[in-house]
């Protein structure tokens, strides 16, 4: 497995920066791989829109920002506008299908589509919308950047607060059993 | 009561890693003031000292910080600040105290875009020559500049070190990119990390300034019966004031052949590549890493580049780029020519110059450029 | 007359002695409050050993060469803060800050205002001579109204500062101001300084005939002296904001603040450490994290224009 380069964007307070963040750090820590979180930069982050970046390899990462993601996970429309032509193309995308609307067939070699919110929200609530969506990319992506279950949902439940350790593990496991229509 | 300093394998940013490096390195006193992107090292340390019997006081300013610093270091603790460049700038007046007084200190300065207020929350590399130059007269400084999270720990134990060692502040040059950043960071069990401390005087009481043959004098600290008198002006080797032409080229010609004299030792830096290249590029902090993917590049492109890191950019590592002085140069760093004049004062001819204004890194492509302008110029 | 030279003077033990002579001029008032220090430390039975002095640039500042302690003469402004973290590292040394109005009131205005908020357990003392005495003798943020400075050629135009008024209201437990005529009393008040658990600050009115008598028909050197004797009002408990200083004017000495005990900055620093912690490894990791979410998603508003 060479460089592979992730993003996931976002609005502020949907929790991306912890998403991508748990993510690596299970990559990191726990499935021997060498990863490196960001922090979406420069004037594309603006206008609200957030985005974290993980850099996954064998070997050490050099450049550490994403430059042109294979895997690209959406969760707003402004997200879309802002990071999805900068995406490597025939790249896996997941969006979050009631927040996102492609115009058109995106140039892409998988799409995966999860009404995250709203499983958040039937769970309870939304704020574990992000853990619904780790547990939907460990599912889609996990084999091939290197990430196991066990691995990110540790790293999720280490995370979070403890008394809402069940409310996210739950979250996670319906994102990462989520079947795709 | 838990007062370990960890261990084992964590998940840090740069800031985190650095503040947790202070701990490790046995820093006890930490006097800061907020500063964007710095603040996560003073909100770390603002944690952990308490817990291993440090002290941590956010201070009023930069200028208190600094002051404080100094006063502790005296005191006989392991003490440090950090900041960015606006209070790096206002720390330039003690940092030279530090330097009269030879006070061993570290300043973490965590560099944004600049001049002024500039990008708080932003990349710059404004601050190379700051660091060598910023505080007014003459001095030799020692500057470390990390470029991953993991090295943000090491570096900061080994400024402390350094600080201890040769008995005067050293600079740890982060930027907000690699302070920002996370990525993993092994602790090693505390037996396994280098500390250094300070030379103690076999004596009571004992010359403050009064060198040893490798020109550092060992520090006595306060409440030991020393009688010790440091001051900011020109002294002799029992701290007396002495305003003499000849105290100052005695002085101050001591203190910066001490660091000169142990250049060798205090340099550091990576090859990368360099053993066939044709094109050296020479960069540091957050830049390096653009760099190792640009010089990889290059190759691929038929052209081959390595890369001279510098991980100690003060005192300046003339000696091994000398060494390339026949190859072509590139320089790559987040500000518009700082590196650039001692690399070419160096080699004794220009190299190519890939400069950002700061706000980001520098794409790899940006220096693969260079690489290619250098390697297609005629020289 | 010969001129006979004492073997031994009953300060030689606090004195580098080989340092003396000293710089100040002829009636300046630094000797005086410097030996009023000294015997203050000896009543008290301060240990030299355990005791520090630092102080900061101007004429005052040289006091710290002269004592035989451990003693710093730090950047201008900058004695305090210094002060601050060799007190923090070293709790159990007497610490004592000795520098000018314009070095601690100036330059140095911030670090003492919180210095006493914080009520950091050092001595203060404050030698007032109204003006930047080694510099030639310009305008301090003391100096009184209308009162002829180099810088204020035509008379000071501004108000000077209440200092006994400001400490006060800034947080001082113990305050109080003396001229150096008042020697006994300044000693006897050093002493309370000195022992004082919490931030204290002494003032000394001292005279400057050099560069400021001189402009300021204050001439001789026993003018200055003079003036104090004829102005200052001796007053119990005074209020501190009556502590404003007027030329041609009387002007109150005495203690301004001598507050009940309450716990200084290194107790509070001491307390910390003791406290008992949650068990780092797991529990920090967590918290570290959290606190860089929060942070990087302020950071995300701030660039996302949010903020």
């Amino acid at each position: 497995m060479a460089r592979i380069e992730m993003q996931i964007g976002g609005f502020g307070g949907q929790g991306v920066i912890l998403a991508g963040l748990v993510i690596a750090r299970a990559l990191s820590l726990y499935d021997g791989r060498e990863a490196v979180f960001t922090q979406a930069y420069g004037p594309e982050a603006r206008g609200g829109a957030s985005a974290s970046g993980i850099v996954v390899d064998d070997e050490r990462v050099d450049y550490p920002y994403p430059l042109h993601p294979e895997i690209l996970v959406l969760m707003s429309q402004e997200a879309m506008t802002t990071y999805l032509p900068n995406m490597r193309k025939g790249g896996i995308l997941i969006i979050e299908e009631n927040l996102v609307h492609l115009d058109g067939e995106p140039d892409v070699s998988e799409l995966h589509k999860i009404p995250a919110t709203k499983i958040a929200e039937e769970l309870g609530n939304k704020i574990v919308t992000n853990i619904v969506m780790v547990g939907f990319i460990a599912k889609v992506v996990g084999d091939r950047i290197g990430l196991k279950k066990e691995s990110i949902k540790k790293s999720v439940l280490e995370m979070v607060p403890a008394k809402v350790r069940e409310l996210n593990e739950k979250a996670f496991e319906m994102g990462y059993n989520y079947e795709e229509a | 009561m838990s007062n370990e300093i960890l261990e084992g394998e964590y998940f840090l940013s740069g800031d985190a890693a650095a503040a947790e490096g202070a701990v490790a390195a046995g820093c006890k006193v930490f006097a800061g003031y907020p500063i964007t992107p710095s603040s996560e090292v003073a909100e770390k340390l603002a944690r952990r000292l308490p817990q291993v019997g440090g002290v941590f006081i956010q201070m009023e300013d930069e200028l208190g910080s600094i002051a404080a610093i100094l006063g502790a270091s005296w005191g006989g603790k392991k003490s440090m600040t950090a900041t960015s460049g606006p209070g790096f700038s206002l720390m330039m007046e003690n940092y030279g105290l530090g330097m009269m007084t030879e006070t061993p200190t570290v300043i973490v300065n965590v560099q944004r875009g600049g001049p002024s207020t500039g990008l708080p929350t932003l990349l710059g590399q404004g601050e190379f020559m700051q660091a060598k130059f910023g505080s007014h007269g003459v001095f030799e400084a020692i500057a470390l500049a990390p470029e991953s999270p993991q090295e943000c720990f090491d570096f900061t134990i080994k400024a402390f070190n350094l600080a201890e060692k040769y008995r005067q502040p050293v600079v740890v040059l982060m930027d907000e990119s690699t302070g920002h950043l996370f990525e993993k960071v092994r602790i090693p069990p505390e037996d396994e990390i280098e500390i250094i401390n300070r030379k103690k005087p076999k004596e009571v009481p004992y010359p403050p300034f009064m060198p040893d043959d490798d020109l550092i004098p060992p520090m006595p600290i306060v409440g030991e019966g020393h009688q010790i008198h440091a001051t900011g002006l020109t002294h002799d080797e029992y701290g007396r004031p002495t305003i003499t032409a000849e105290a100052q080229e005695k002085y101050v010609k001591r203190l910066v052949e001490k660091i000169r004299k142990h250049a060798d030792e205090i340099m550091d830096y990576e090859e990368v590549m360099t053993d066939d290249a044709d094109v050296i590029v020479v960069a540091y902090g957050i830049t390096a890493r653009s760099a190792r993917r640009a010089i990889i590049q290059a190759r691929e492109k038929g052209i081959k580049a390595g890369l001279i890191r510098l991980k100690v950019v003060w005192p300046f590592p003339d000696k091994i780029l000398q060494k390339y002085a026949d190859k072509k140069f590139v320089v790559a760093e987040v500000n518009q020519g700082q590196a650039l004049i001692m690399v070419e004062r160096a080699i004794r001819k220009s190299a190519t110059f890939v400069g950002k204004m700061g706000g980001e890194p520098h794409r790899p492509e940006e220096i693969l450029k260079g690489i290619e302008e250098a390697y297609n110029a005629n020289s | 007359m010969p001129i006979h030279k004492a073997e031994h003077h009953p300060l030689d033990a606090y004195l580098r002695t080989e340092r003396l002579p000293h710089v100040w001029c002829p009636g300046c008032g630094l000797g005086i409050a410097l030996g009023a220090y000294l015997r203050a430390l000896q009543n008290v039975g301060f240990d030299p050993q355990e005791t520090v002095m630092v102080s900061g640039i101007g004429c005052s500042g040289r006091a710290a060469g002269y004592v035989k302690m451990d003693s710093f003469h730090t950047t201008h402004g900058r004695a305090i803060p210094f002060a601050v973290g060799l007190k923090a590292a070293r709790p159990e040394l007497n610490v004592t800050v000795f520098s000018g109005d314009g070095d601690l009131f100036s330059i140095g205005g911030n670090h003492i205002l919180h210095a006493a908020r914080r009520n950091v357990n050092i001595t203060v003392l404050a030698i007032n001579n109204y003006v930047y005495g080694m510099t030639g003798g310009q305008l301090a943020p003391t100096t009184p109204e209308s009162s002829i400075t180099t810088t204020s050629p035509y008379g000071n135009i501004e108000s000077p500062f209440n200092i006994a008024g400001l400490m006060a209201v800034a947080g001082a437990s113990y305050v109080a101001r003396w001229t150096t005529v008042h020697e006994r009393r300044l000693q006897k008040s050093i002493e309370k300084a000195l022992t004082k658990r919490g931030f204290s600050i002494v003032e000394i009115m001292s005279p400057c005939p050099t560069t400021f008598g001189r402009r300021n028909n204050m001439r001789g050197i026993v003018d200055s002296m003079m003036y104090y004797k004829k102005y200052s009002v001796i007053k119990e408990h005074p209020n501190p904001l009556d502590g404003v200083i007027k030329p041609g004017e009387k002007f109150i000495v005495g203690e301004f603040m001598d507050a009940p005990d309450e716990p200084t900055f290194e107790d509070k620093l001491e307390e910390l450490k003791n406290k008992e912690f949650l068990k780092t490894s797991q529990a920090d990791r967590t918290t570290w994290i959290l606190e860089h979410r929060r942070h990087l998603e302020t950071l995300a508003k701030i660039i996302g224009g949010e903020q």
